[in-house]
């Protein structure tokens, strides 16, 4: 096992394993320096982060319960240093509101998602890379659930199972998971034909092993990225169900039905008029929306480098 | 299938790969296309052979059928496969999966897609290592450096964490044998192993698998379309047409005495150093057959120069010539009394007829 095919290898061998090549770097040829993200990805992520530390740690904060109906407060008052975001028609806090509602839209957020990827990316997969029956039949099912309208179907399913965190994440999970299926197979197709797996095979890989060790790290950029978008959607589904008071429902907080309870304020219907509680609960659902945006984007861009240069 | 698949010694006695009477037809709207039509070889330890024949030959299918990778649900096999005696044509990925990386191995065409892109090449070596050998993470490394020095892979260290879009398309088929190498196989199949490589390298990289092959008493099955690869690394040699051997002879009998017109024709459209500038590379007029529905006479009838009535009629059987050995579908092979009559007969296509295959 140690013997080298040419005599010329064989006398530079010793001296190759332990200098560096020229430049004294790792230095590998291989095209332009490794491309960067930048800072606006950083920032973007950062900010992303900043809201789901804060999301999670919401009770280790100074902050007054976002549902206390303090009548101390002032009532609709704008942004002040006892309430930085001002308070709203019930005398509550808005940043404190802010604060424990982005919990919902995350948890439906990326819950909805890594149900949908459960649920659709898995199967999605599997089929791909197997074809046959399982494929016909897996999508034809996937066909049947993207021609349900599926808000029609999560209002509908509300309506009548309950309007839950957890209920409203899973069944907007459950419908998610088509599209998602549709996303993940095209993109293991693409790769499931290719040479690489064949090889595999002939080494005497398994389908498991095939499907985790050879597929999954060549689509998870695809699924990093379009699961960021899908989250992104998710939280727009959530608010617009909110904002017709079909989600979690009140006092409980979130970014929606905020929105909601701001619109009669927005028209000045119960005689009055705050526009913080619109522009705060907005800005905060913008500004995440954006983010996820630039990040999937962004991140998407990064890793289509490899297969670029190939 | 339960029958065990890895080899005893009772069976050493038995050809490293015997395959007889192999057929591969898939089913396709138009009709059965027959891309293997009875081929029977064989092989021993430490020989190489060669399967010659150009694009839609059959070769890939052929190679890929004696590894079993065809998928069984879209492909018709029928005939035998023996490795080492036991049968393995049509047997499940299951039990094939312990001979394929241990016994068997292949070395794919196209080193720029038979590499995983996203995976360091180390890990792709060691991967095998840990699976079939069950080396631990030291001692799989350890070894894959070697198998990278042994391949010819200069600052293996280096390489090692490198991932395939940082290496040359030869230095990447230098680790996709010492992939295929990596648990010892005792019978390689590289299917067009420097097709997608310069020049330059093919030379480097066919020079590295039979000092290889040699140095570890491995069979190896060379398929080529060029049959100025397989003339000096093969003991014997396979031409196909059609998904038919039209030709088998060892290797310097294949040269000496080619005796099918296809052998010929292939022969001459290699480009030759020696020829003055300018000179017309003689290319092999017409297209392969149609495989669904193939024509009832010689597959190579119609693109022959030699071709007679009888060619288009009668498809001429698989005979054994004068030198053990040598077989060829002909009804006029070259060089005998009856061509060069047929060659008078039937001038006027594209390939001047006259003198019979020259030596390589």
């Amino acid at each position: 096992m140690t013997d080298i095919i040419s005599p010329q290898n064989e006398a530079l061998a010793p001296a190759l394993l332990t200098t560096p090549p020229v430049g004294g770097g790792v230095g590998l040829p291989g095209g332009p320096a490794k491309k960067r993200l930048g800072p606006f990805f950083w920032i973007c992520a950062g900010w992303i982060g900043l809201i789901i530390l804060v999301a999670i740690f919401a009770n280790l904060f100074p902050l007054p319960k976002p549902d206390f109906e303090n009548f101390a407060n002032p009532q609709n008052a704008g942004p002040a240093w006892g309430h930085l975001l001002g308070t709203d028609d019930l005398n509550r806090d808005i940043f404190s509101r802010l604060i424990f509602g982005s919990r919902v839209s995350l948890v439906v957020g990326f819950g909805g998602t890594l149900i949908g990827l459960a649920l659709g990316g898995l199967p999605a997969m599997y089929a791909a890379y197997r074809r046959g029956r399982v494929d016909t039949v897996l999508n034809t099912v996937s066909y049947a659930v993207l021609a349900f309208p599926a808000i029609v179907a999560v209002i509908a399913i509300g309506e009548f199972w309950g309007h839950q965190l957890w209920k409203i994440t899973l069944v907007i999970g459950v419908f998610s998971a088509p599209l998602i299926f549709r996303v993940i197979r095209a993109s293991t197709l693409s790769y499931a034909s290719r040479d690489f797996v064949m090889a595999a095979k002939a080494l005497g890989a398994s389908d498991r092993r095939i499907l985790g060790r050879e597929l999954l790290p060549n689509i998870l950029p695809t699924i990093i990225s379009f699961g960021l978008i899908a989250v992104a959607t998710i939280i727009v589904l959530e608010g617009t169900l909110a904002f017709l008071g079909l989600s979690v429902p009140p006092p409980t907080p979130s970014w929606g039905n905020m929105l909601n309870e701001s619109a009669s304020l927005l028209s000045g219907g119960k005689g009055q008029t705050n526009p913080w509680l619109v522009i705060f609960p907005a800005t905060a659902m913008f500004s995440l929306l954006f983010t996820l945006n630039v990040v999937a984007d962004k991140l998407r861009a990064y890793f289509d480098v490899a297969e670029v240069k190939l | 299938m339960s029958r065990p698949l890895l080899p005893d010694p009772a069976v050493q006695t038995a050809p490293l790969l015997a395959v007889d009477d192999l057929r591969v037809s898939f089913a396709t709207p138009q009709g059965e296309l027959r891309a293997v039509q009875g081929v029977s070889l064989t092989l021993e330890r430490g020989k190489t052979l060669g399967i010659v024949g150009e694009s839609g030959s059959g070769k890939t299918v052929l190679s890929r059928a004696i590894m079993g990778l065809l998928p069984l649900g879209s492909a018709t096999q029928t005939g035998s496969v023996r490795y080492q005696g036991q049968e393995i044509l049509n047997a499940p990925a299951k039990d094939l999966r312990r001979l394929w990386g241990t016994q068997i191995a292949m070395v794919f065409q196209d080193p720029m897609t038979s590499l995983n892109p996203v995976q360091r090449i180390g890990h792709q070596i060691t991967e095998t290592l840990t699976l079939h050998l069950k080396l631990g993470r030291d001692e799989a490394k350890e070894t894959a450096l070697s198998l990278l020095m042994q391949v010819g892979i200069p600052f293996p260290v280096e390489r090692f964490d490198a991932y395939p879009h940082q290496l040359s398309g030869g230095m990447r088929q230098r680790v996709i044998i010492a992939i295929a190498l990596a648990c010892a196989p005792r019978l390689l199949m590289a299917d067009e192993p420097t097709t997608g490589l310069d020049v330059t390298v093919q030379a480097q990289i066919l020079d590295l698998l039979s000092t290889l092959q040699r140095d570890r008493e491995m069979g190896m099955v060379l398929v080529t379309h060029d049959l100025g690869v397989v003339a000096t690394r093969t003991d014997e040699i396979i031409v196909m047409y059609a998904g038919n051997v039209v030709e088998r002879a060892p290797t310097s009998v294949l040269f000496s005495q080619m005796s099918m017109p296809y052998t010929e024709a292939l022969l001459r459209s290699i480009p030759r150093i020696g020829n003055p500038s300018h000179t017309r590379l003689q290319a092999i007029e017409g297209r392969p057959p149609n495989l669904i529905a193939p024509p009832p006479g010689c597959p190579f009838a119609p693109r022959c120069p030699y071709a007679q009535d009888k060619c288009r009629r009668e498809k001429p059987p698989l005979v054994e010539g004068a030198v053990p050995g040598h077989s060829y579908a002909c009804w006029f092979p070259l060089s005998t009394p009856a061509a060069v009559a047929a060659a008078g007969a039937g001038a006027g296509a594209g390939v001047a007829a006259g003198a019979g295959g020259e030596p390589a």
